[in-house]
């Protein structure tokens, strides 16, 4: 394997292990929601970096727009109007892909390499190798990857990996006008929040605290919220998220056994790949599984 | 949790054909796992400032070539300016959008003239456009110029042609447009400041 | 700004009212954040939508709009009534010592010398008692009834809490609570600062809603600190250079102004601009007049500007009334115009009353537009469907639209809203064959000059003899342009203390305005830019951004007017021996023999403090005006209702109807009649930005379509329900002057206020949207408001007037 400028950690649908005796700086991208003001200068740099433009939509009677992430809106902010004893707050939280440390994404993938995670936590699709099943969508926990109707091709935030390779912040991190977002090492990024957390303690924010979900074994994008007891208040930021059970149950029993139980979706599945390419398969797939679904 | 059918299917469906393809030692692709270059490895770079709010943001306007004749530079992706004291490398959603206002499908690209109860637009040079503005403006000036007023105070002004000024010019386009203005007698100009 | 974007930083309380920083300026509303995260500084919003910037607020407090005045001169009757104010300063700094002209009056909601007929003020009351020296009395003790102090306590005295909140809705706790937060800052080591925009300035009494604020400012002892001052932020990148160049028929480079028909000559001029000073001993700065203007008629007419024909005075048009914005589309109404140049300004779109805008500009026998885009200006006479009803054939203008340059395809320099001038380079050609700003003109001067030089006409003179001295003459350059504005030396510059000692050498660059001379030996096409192009070279292409002193003064950064001077009356900073209020904090100190710190001093640099020379040097006074006769509408800034009002009388005055409205605002024939009442459009109306577009720009911008494609208006969810509107609902919102069609967004950030026993209403109109462009076609808000200014800069009450909703 070429000599990468990221140091890979795990490559979907790989069993070869990447080489592992460098040890890079873990990164990480602090949103600090007590800061943000919903400007969308994020949504634009994204865009404007990755050389992606999203449509021009419509008007649905809220501030978000584009209203939900797309395979190429790949960040959105998402905007709440919480009322509770008289005070309204406007929550703004900056929506895209967390780069968990556990990736769920890359897990489920079937296609070798379309999924990387880097040592330094950024997990990263490439889209040449994506065969656009959609599995990445269904693994997520945050419900992030979007396919394209246009190369059904999966697509999310990448961190910006070419930007951070070259030792560059991300087009949303560096852009952000209220310093909002940080990036930086995930140590730095825990530091920064801690002393975001006295302050909003001071400001009255009880339970003001850092969002870097456990359950999938911390991420590489962290929220500072004002309400950390109550995530859901957020556009319904998950409480507690962890890998799909399918994810998980895959990993437990089947790998090991080698399944008979599901061998026949198994060769069924590259007996098509190897004989018809990844697209036709995913779709053949999809149309089987959605037929059982209606019955 | 529950679980479809459907997503069970997938689950499966996915991991093991993805294992069963490496476990039979075949890769379709090399897929290798090399980030995308860096787009502005050689670009230029040119110290810029955003022309939107007064905040007057420092901008970096990358361009393609290196100023070599044969090198159109043509700008490429536009950031902050890091080094400014004010915006320190950050940029609103206007600013961070430059790119698309430098290359708006709606440019005007030439001299274009509507003529009177017409219903479209007609490209003409730049040596018509100035010919037939000026001699608008000449027939208009030699006709309403006021050299004295009713108690014979020289006032020389112009006042029946006006001109509203850019805000969003150089201070130097400003001053520029101020004498020539005050040069030609006029007094009918605002700029947008009030607005 | 008085102060500067980074200075934000070293506020204890930021105010934001009338203005919507976060949105309308994100990347300075960053030092905001700066304040809260590094001083623990506190953010207080008062607005009447919860906007981008209550999100990140500490408090917020709804008020209606139109009713600033009485919020803030509450404030003022809070901090006078509980003693909260900073008396050292106030004693010294300001005019509250001051004996007034004992026939002053103020009755009934109007001051003495009121004309209605003109709806204009005899200001001959509104006067100082002067000493025999011609030097204003003052009582220090300040009991006397006709002292400043004492009559500023008795006209706010009625702006009591409960009123206050009948006429604003503000809750009466919110009220007290911002109340009670500023008068915080009255410590003499605490600071707020205001952060303003055109939500303040967009109303018939726009100027006195800042005053307000300026009293407050000054009371709290917050002018010329860091982290205080009065904070403008400005709209566009240069507007305020382009201010500073006085592009105003009534003005003239460096806010001189321009003669009129009652200065028959220079002397004449001069006598009326020329200020002696009203306290002895004080800098009084505006008595160099005379040298501003003579080198600006040198710099224009250069040798044919002499001595013998009064700096060719007579050269310079006289003007013969207003001649603003509002002014010029009036004229252009009623037929009296034949031309019209629009550069880089869409008036269709932001003009207040855009049937009236599109009449007039139909009127026109020749309209040019320059521009980088198609304005929807340029298109007046185009049918857009809805958007633009019009009969082209019907509309004889010619219109010539000529393509010009964006900031990336030009060099020069732009002046932010804290005044630093920076210079920018050009990156890339324009597309096809656009070209720079000053071909365009040059090539339009020239032109002319050539057709008088060849068929004579009207009044050659001044415009043969305007200096031209741009090595190719089609194509000034910038460099050239600044070192003209700046300032040279046309013979050698003497000291006036020894004639014999050479200051700066015939055909240099002068350094600083005070070199300029009245004599004809300077040239300075702007003397407030003196000093940006010296003879070291360009010092707006500066680009240190070292900052020791850690307050972000960053002197070696690009180049701020007046004279590298960063945060204005830096003087009032020190007590009257020159300390510091807040040593953590020091501009100036006095130490030495000389002012010294961390800014340029806005002092002579010798004066001691036992010379009494107080800090506010532009005015006569020495000090600031609590009472300013300068003012169209009264000396104290008084509350009046909107001339769209929800209510029938003003509350302040309910038995006198001159005095609901601005009494001295001036409205035209014609628009009058065309003002809604309240029994039909019930809601007021407020118009403004979103943080995703700038203006009529961006809508040619597809990121920014993107993100923010189509227009929307805002209202609470209570009138929705009335209404029976749901978010995302198409509505139809009317005004006397036209209607226009948006989608609804319902939102629980906009409330009803309870107003004088009223439920009010806001319905908020996001502009923005237009006929042309990349984002989705919309209605031109400016169809809505209605054609009236403020008393005394006549910029448009776009902020508050009424309409009707309706689902479409």
């Amino acid at each position: 394997m070429a000599l990468q400028s990221l140091d890979i950690a795990r490559r979907s649908a790989t069993t070869t292990p990447p080489p592992g005796v460098r040890q890079t700086t873990e990164v990480a991208k602090l949103i600090d929601v007590s800061a943000c003001i919903g400007c969308k200068a994020c949504q634009v740099a994204c865009m404007e970096w990755n050389d992606i433009r999203d449509e021009v939509g419509s008007c649905s009677g809220v501030y978000d727009n584009p209203v939900d992430l797309t395979a190429k809106s790949w960040t959105v902010m998402r905007y709440a109007e919480v009322e509770e004893k008289g005070k309204l707050e406007w929550l703004i939280r900056k929506d895209g892909c967390m780069h968990c440390a556990d990736p769920g994404c890359l897990k489920a993938c079937p296609a070798p390499g379309a999924i990387i995670q880097y040592a330094n936590g950024i997990v990263d699709f490439h889209q040449e190798n994506c065969i656009g099943c959609g599995y990445c969508v269904t693994g997520c926990p945050f419900n992030v990857p979007r396919i394209s109707k246009e190369d059904n091709k999966a697509y999310k935030c990448s961190l910006c990996s070419d930007r951070v390779a070259v030792g560059q912040a991300p087009a949303c991190a560096k852009v952000c006008p209220t310093g909002a977002i940080q990036f930086g090492s995930k140590e730095q990024m825990k530091d920064y929040a801690d002393k975001r957390l006295v302050d909003l303690k001071s400001r009255g924010y009880d339970k003001a605290g850092l969002y870097d979900p456990q359950g999938v074994g911390g991420t590489h994008v962290m929220y500072v919220l004002h309400h950390a007891d109550r995530p859901e208040l957020y556009s319904g930021l998950p409480d507690n998220p962890s890998i799909s059970p399918l994810v998980g149950l895959w990993k437990g029993f089947a790998k090991p056994l080698a399944t008979v139980a599901m061998a026949a979706v198994a060769l069924g599945s590259l007996f098509h790949y190897v004989t018809k390419g990844p697209n036709e398969v995913s779709k053949e797939l999809e149309d089987e599984l959605e037929k059982e679904d209606a019955k | 949790m529950q679980v479809s059918r459907r997503q069970f299917f997938k689950i499966c469906g996915a991991g093991l054909s993805g294992s069963s393809i490496a476990l039979m030692g075949f890769s379709p692709a090399p897929a290798l796992a090399e980030v995308r270059s860096f787009k502005l490895a050689r670009a230029t770079e040119t110290r810029n400032m955003c022309p939107y709010c007064s905040v007057s943001c420092g901008v970096l306007i990358y361009t393609t070539g290196d100023k070599s004749k044969n090198a159109k530079a043509d700008i490429i992706h536009i950031e902050g300016d890091p080094d400014n004291p004010v915006n320190r490398g950050t940029l609103c959603p206007k600013g961070a959008g430059l790119l698309d206002m430098v290359k708006s499908p709606n440019r005007l690209k030439y001299p274009e003239v509507r003529e009177a109860g017409s219903n479209e637009w007609k490209r003409i040079s730049w040596d018509d456009a100035i010919t037939r503005i000026t001699k608008h403006m000449k027939a208009d000036r030699d006709a309403n110029f006021v050299e004295k007023n009713a108690a014979g105070t020289t006032v020389n002004r112009w006042n029946t042609f006006g001109f509203l000024a850019s805000s969003a010019a150089n201070n130097e386009t400003g001053y520029l447009t101020h004498k020539i203005l005050r040069g030609l007698g006029a007094v009918a100009f605002e700029t947008q400041a009030r607005i | 700004m008085t102060n500067h974007w980074v200075d934000i930083k070293n506020a204890d309380l930021v105010i934001v009212m009338g203005g919507n920083a976060a949105e309308a300026h994100p990347c300075g509303f960053k030092w905001v954040i700066e304040a809260k995260k590094e001083r623990k500084a506190k953010l207080v919003v008062v607005d009447p939508r919860f906007t981008r910037s209550a999100a990140v607020a500490d408090y917020y407090a709804p008020i209606r709009s139109g009713a600033d005045i009485a919020f803030l001169g509450g404030v003022i009757n809070y901090l006078l009534s509980k003693d909260k104010i900073h008396h050292e300063y106030v004693k010294h700094y300001s005019n509250a010592t001051f004996l007034i002209n004992p026939d002053f009056k103020f009755e009934d909601g109007i001051f003495s010398g009121y004309n209605a007929e003109k709806r204009n003020y005899a200001k001959d009351t509104w006067s100082y008692q002067l000493d025999k020296d011609g030097y204003a009395k003052v009582d220090e003790t300040m009991q006397d009834p006709n002292c400043v102090f004492q009559l500023m306590k008795k006209h706010y005295s009625r702006y009591t809490p409960e009123l206050v909140s009948k006429v604003t809705g503000t809750p009466k706790d919110a009220f007290l609570k911002v109340c009670e937060m500023m008068a915080e800052t009255a410590a003499p080591n605490k600071t707020m600062t205001i952060l303003y925009a055109l939500g303040w300035t967009e109303h018939s009494k726009g100027s006195q809603n800042i005053r307000t604020m300026a009293l407050i400012q000054i009371l709290l002892g917050n002018m010329g600190m860091a982290g205080g001052g009065i904070n403008a932020l400005r709209g566009h990148a240069n507007v305020q250079g382009i201010t500073d160049m006085c592009l105003f028929g009534a003005n003239l480079p460096g806010y001189l102004t321009s003669p009129n028909e009652a200065d028959v000559d220079r002397k004449t001029y001069l006598e009326k601009r020329t200020p002696k000073a009203l306290r002895p001993n004080q800098m009084n700065f505006a008595q160099n007049y005379p040298k501003w203007f003579t080198s600006l008629q040198k710099a224009w007419y250069g040798n044919a500007a002499t001595d013998k024909n009064d700096y060719a005075f007579d050269w310079l048009p006289k003007i013969d009334g207003a001649y603003d914005t509002l002014a010029i589309f009036e004229r252009m109404h009623q037929g009296k115009m034949n031309g019209f140049v629009c550069q880089g300004y869409n008036p269709l779109a932001s003009i207040p009353n855009k049937k009236k805008v599109g009449d007039a500009l139909a009127k026109l026998k020749y309209l040019v537009v320059i521009d980088p885009l198609t304005t929807d200006t340029s298109e007046f006479w185009k049918n857009h469907a809805e958007f633009n009803e019009v009969d082209s054939s019907k509309i004889q203008t010619e219109v010539f639209r000529l393509p010009c340059n964006l900031f990336a395809e030009d060099t020069g320099s732009f002046t932010n809203s804290g005044r630093v001038i920076q210079w920018h380079w050009k990156a890339a050609d324009g597309p096809g064959e656009s070209k720079r700003d000053v071909e365009i003109l040059a090539s339009l001067f020239l032109k002319l000059k050539e057709m008088y030089a060849k068929d004579g006409g009207k009044f050659p003179d001044a415009m043969m003899g305007l200096t031209w001295p741009y090595r190719i003459p089609g194509k000034p350059a910038p460099e050239e342009l600044l070192m003209e504005i700046n300032g040279k030396a046309l013979t050698d510059v003497l000291d006036p203390k020894d004639k014999t000692k050479v200051l700066v050498k015939a055909g240099e660059q002068l350094g600083t305005f005070g070199l300029l001379r009245d004599d004809g030996s300077t040239s300075c096409g702007n003397w407030i830019y003196c000093g940006s192009w010296s003879q070291g070279g360009n010092n707006t292409a500066k680009r240190d951004n070292s900052d020791p002193s850690g307050l972000g003064q960053t002197l070696n950064w690009g180049y701020a007017w007046p004279v590298n001077r960063r945060i204005i009356y830096n003087r009032a900073s020190a007590d009257l021996a020159g300390k510091p209020w807040d040593a953590k904090r020091t501009l100036l100190k006095w130490a030495g023999g000389k002012w010294v710190g961390n800014d340029v001093p806005d002092m002579r640099p010798d004066a001691a403090p036992e010379e009494g020379v107080m800090p506010f040097i532009m005015n006569p006074e020495g000090v600031a005006r609590l009472f300013a006769p300068a003012m169209a509408d009264g000396p104290f800034p008084e509350h009046y209702e909107p001339f769209e009002t929800p209510l029938d009388k003003n509350p302040f005055h309910p038995n006198n109807p001159k005095a609901t409205s601005n009494p001295a605002a001036r409205v035209y024939k014609g628009d009058m009649e065309v003002f809604g009442k309240a029994k039909d459009f019930p809601y007021v109306a407020t118009t403004y930005r979103l943080v995703e577009h700038f203006h009529y720009w961006t809508k040619h911008s597809k990121l920014n379509a993107v993100v923010q494609p189509e227009q929307f208006v805002e209202i609470g969810e209570e009138l929705a329900k009335e209404k029976g509107i749901a978010s995302g609902d198409k509505v139809k919102v009317r005004s006397m002057r036209g209607f226009i069609k948006a989608v609804a967004v319902v939102t629980k950030r906009i409330k009803a206020l309870d107003v004088d026993g009223k439920k009010v209403h806001t319905v908020g109109l996001p502009n923005h949207w237009g006929f042309k462009g990349v984002a989705k076609s919309g209605y031109i808000v400016n169809t809505l408001t209605p054609f009236v200014g403020d008393a005394n800069a006549q910029t448009p009450e776009f902020k508050a007037f009424l309409v009707n909703i309706e689902k479409a």
